[in-house]
């Protein structure tokens, strides 16, 4: 057997033993239980993949001979570089600035993608119109996703500030979508050679890429923060639908089989994620929320009645139940271990404590669960909203910390607001509201929540990790005094 | 014997099929606690585009090839040690009130995972 034909049998064999364990690791990844083995089968995986590609050498045509040693030595300052930076910056991150980190990682996968077939393009190798277009497509959803995470990242990480929406900017994106796409289709029907190959037009294809990451910036610019879950969904959908299109281009079946897997996995998140908002995902992406006129709620009674940190923490305190609803206040404000202090404090004094998970609660899907798995919360006190919304009810107090649309009573009763249909968490249904936040300013979707007026319900202003000391301090300070 | 790999046409579209069945089969069945860490590992599966950054940079034979596929692999490399890091940490977590509460502190590692890079 020629040395050729030994490392195709040994990339073919690790490349069909890495997309077995790809499958069998996020298989196991379904459960809390086997989850963390789940990773390290897949990580495997990868790694027994990465290496067997070093065979490649044996296996390259004669144009890129002359070039193998440099190609190698490339190769390696590549891998040690790419990976030794994201392992470093993974590993050292803060969790509560886990979103924009998989945007980053994520916009890499289309990056790479998209990079492949730049050298397919630039090279014209694609041997006919199907594999030409397969490339082209390749090409488009992963530069879209390169651009459009780094814009996530950016609007994550608190770079950019605002959503920008400017008018006419629908009808301007179209035009630079229509735009890409004819470029591609000169590429596919026009600029062919006598044998169908790609003729040389650098010009066009530099063209091509860049419409391709212009339309990922302008797409993901209006996105508010609060449909990040969906947005950072998608572009993980398309770096995989990406991924495995660059896979049957290359003729490489694990790139295909692992890249669909995380397409299909990732459309179904998707759907999730704008199932819990009661939107379309076109709705998400395409309709500026919250920059249509004010809406004005009709029948809003009551006030607005502030308490201090240390009540609050008292009266839970000889409360006999407490449920705490965390939204993206809290992580911002990084309290979720100083919640967890308080937590225990009530649980010490025989209060039944629960957590209720809203959907899209955070800036990803299930962003909270982390969080609070993070300060050492064990799972099985944190409910989702389907397990725990009946409980409301029966509750002496809810706690609502750093959360606001998600549970506005609005979405239940008012047919006029833009959130009406949306399956919130039922807070106001509790004996007691307590509402942890930062000022008086209105959520994400910019409407008036009518639960803050509520008879039932007070506000506790500040900072959730300051508030969350004074309610530690006011319980621990009753401990004290009985033992004084 | 032959072990070079082709793929064409129809066989190309059964394996989409069936891959994309398996995806969105294996994914269904996952709670709504584990949705982060899901995505962050599918996220990490789809680093296995570094293999073909490695195949596109093995066989550049231009400069300008060169560096596009020096990109490509240090994106890849990127996308797949980092996904692993992250997830890696997010799952180590992950805890019953009935296992003795170690608490997971940032930057906990477990020394026996494979570095990637």
């Amino acid at each position: 057997m020629t040395m050729t034909g030994i490392a195709q049998l040994i990339i073919g064999a690790t490349d069909l033993a890495a997309a077995f364990l790809f499958m069998y690791g996020l298989k196991r990844m379904s459960s809390p239980v086997t989850a963390p083995s789940g990773i390290f089968v897949a990580g495997v995986g990868m790694l027994v993949a990465v290496l067997a590609s070093f065979f490649y050498v044996f296996d390259v045509g004669a144009a890129a001979q002359p070039h193998l040693v440099v190609n190698v030595g490339l190769c390696v300052l590549a891998l040690i570089l790419g990976g030794g930076i994201a392992w470093w910056a993974g590993r050292k991150v803060a969790m509560t600035a886990m979103p924009q980190m998989v945007a980053i990682y994520n916009g890499m996968g289309g990056g790479a993608a998209g990079a492949i077939a730049a050298v397919e393009l630039f090279g014209a190798k694609a041997p006919g119109m199907t594999q030409l277009v397969v490339t082209l497509l390749g090409a488009l959803i992963g530069s879209i996703s390169l651009s459009g995470s780094l814009i996530a990242w950016a609007k994550l990480q608190g770079v950019i500030k605002k959503p920008l929406r400017i008018r006419g900017q629908q009808y301007f994106n179209i035009l630079v979508l229509l735009g890409t796409l004819a470029v591609a289709g000169y590429l596919v029907f026009v600029a062919q050679g006598a044998s169908g190959q790609l003729l040389p037009m650098p010009q066009l294809i530099y063209l091509f890429f860049g419409c391709a990451l212009i339309y990922g910036i302008l797409m993901t610019l209006p996105i508010g923060g609060a449909d990040m879950p969906v947005v950072i969904s998608i572009y993980n959908a398309a770096t995989g639908l990406a991924v495995g299109l660059e896979g049957f281009v290359l003729g490489n079946p694990a790139l295909m089989i692992a890249g669909m897997v995380v397409g299909a996995a990732g459309t179904l998140l998707t759907l999730l994620m704008a199932q819990a908002m009661n939107r379309s995902v076109a709705n998400v992406l395409f309709t500026n929320f919250g920059g249509a006129p004010k809406h004005k709620p009709s029948h809003i009674k009551g006030s607005l009645k502030p308490t201090a940190a240390a009540d609050a923490g008292i009266f839970m305190r000889y409360a006999k139940s407490v449920i705490i609803i965390p939204g993206y206040g809290l992580a911002a404000a990084q309290a979720q271990q100083k919640l967890y202090e308080f937590v225990k404090l009530l649980l010490a004094a025989h209060v039944s404590v629960k957590f209720a998970i809203h959907p899209v609660a955070g800036r990803m899907p299930g962003q909270m669960d982390v969080l609070l798995a993070e300060a050492g919360v064990p799972y099985d006190l944190i409910f989702q909203l389907d397990d725990i919304n009946e409980e409301f009810k029966t509750t002496d107090v809810a706690l609502v910390i750093g959360a606001n649309d998600v549970v506005n009573p609005a979405a239940r009763t008012d047919k006029g607001s833009p959130i009406y249909g949306m399956p919130i968490l039922n807070a106001d249904q509790a004996k007691q509201v307590y509402v942890v936040k930062r000022g008086q300013g209105k959520g994400y979707a910019d409407i008036v929540n009518a639960l803050f007026y509520a008879d039932n319900c007070n506000m506790v202003y500040g900072d959730a990790a300051a508030v969350m000391t004074m309610m530690i301090e006011a319980v621990r300070g009753l401990g004290a005094k009985a033992a004084a | 014997m032959d072990f070079s790999i082709q793929i064409t046409g129809f066989v190309a579209l059964y394996i989409f099929m069936l891959a994309a069945f398996a995806g969105w089969v294996i994914i269904g069945h996952v709670p709504a606690i584990l949705h982060t860490p899901l995505m962050s590992g599918s996220n990490f599966v789809h680093g296995i585009v570094v293999v073909g950054g490695m195949f596109a940079l093995l066989n550049a034979g231009t400069v300008q090839e060169q560096a596009i596929g020096f990109f490509a692999v240090l994106l890849g490399a990127g996308n797949a040690a980092g996904g692993y890091a992250v997830t890696g940490r997010m799952l180590a977590m992950f805890q019953t009130s009935g296992q003795k509460t170690h608490h997971a502190k940032r930057g906990h590692t477990k020394a026996s995972h494979p570095k990637k890079g």
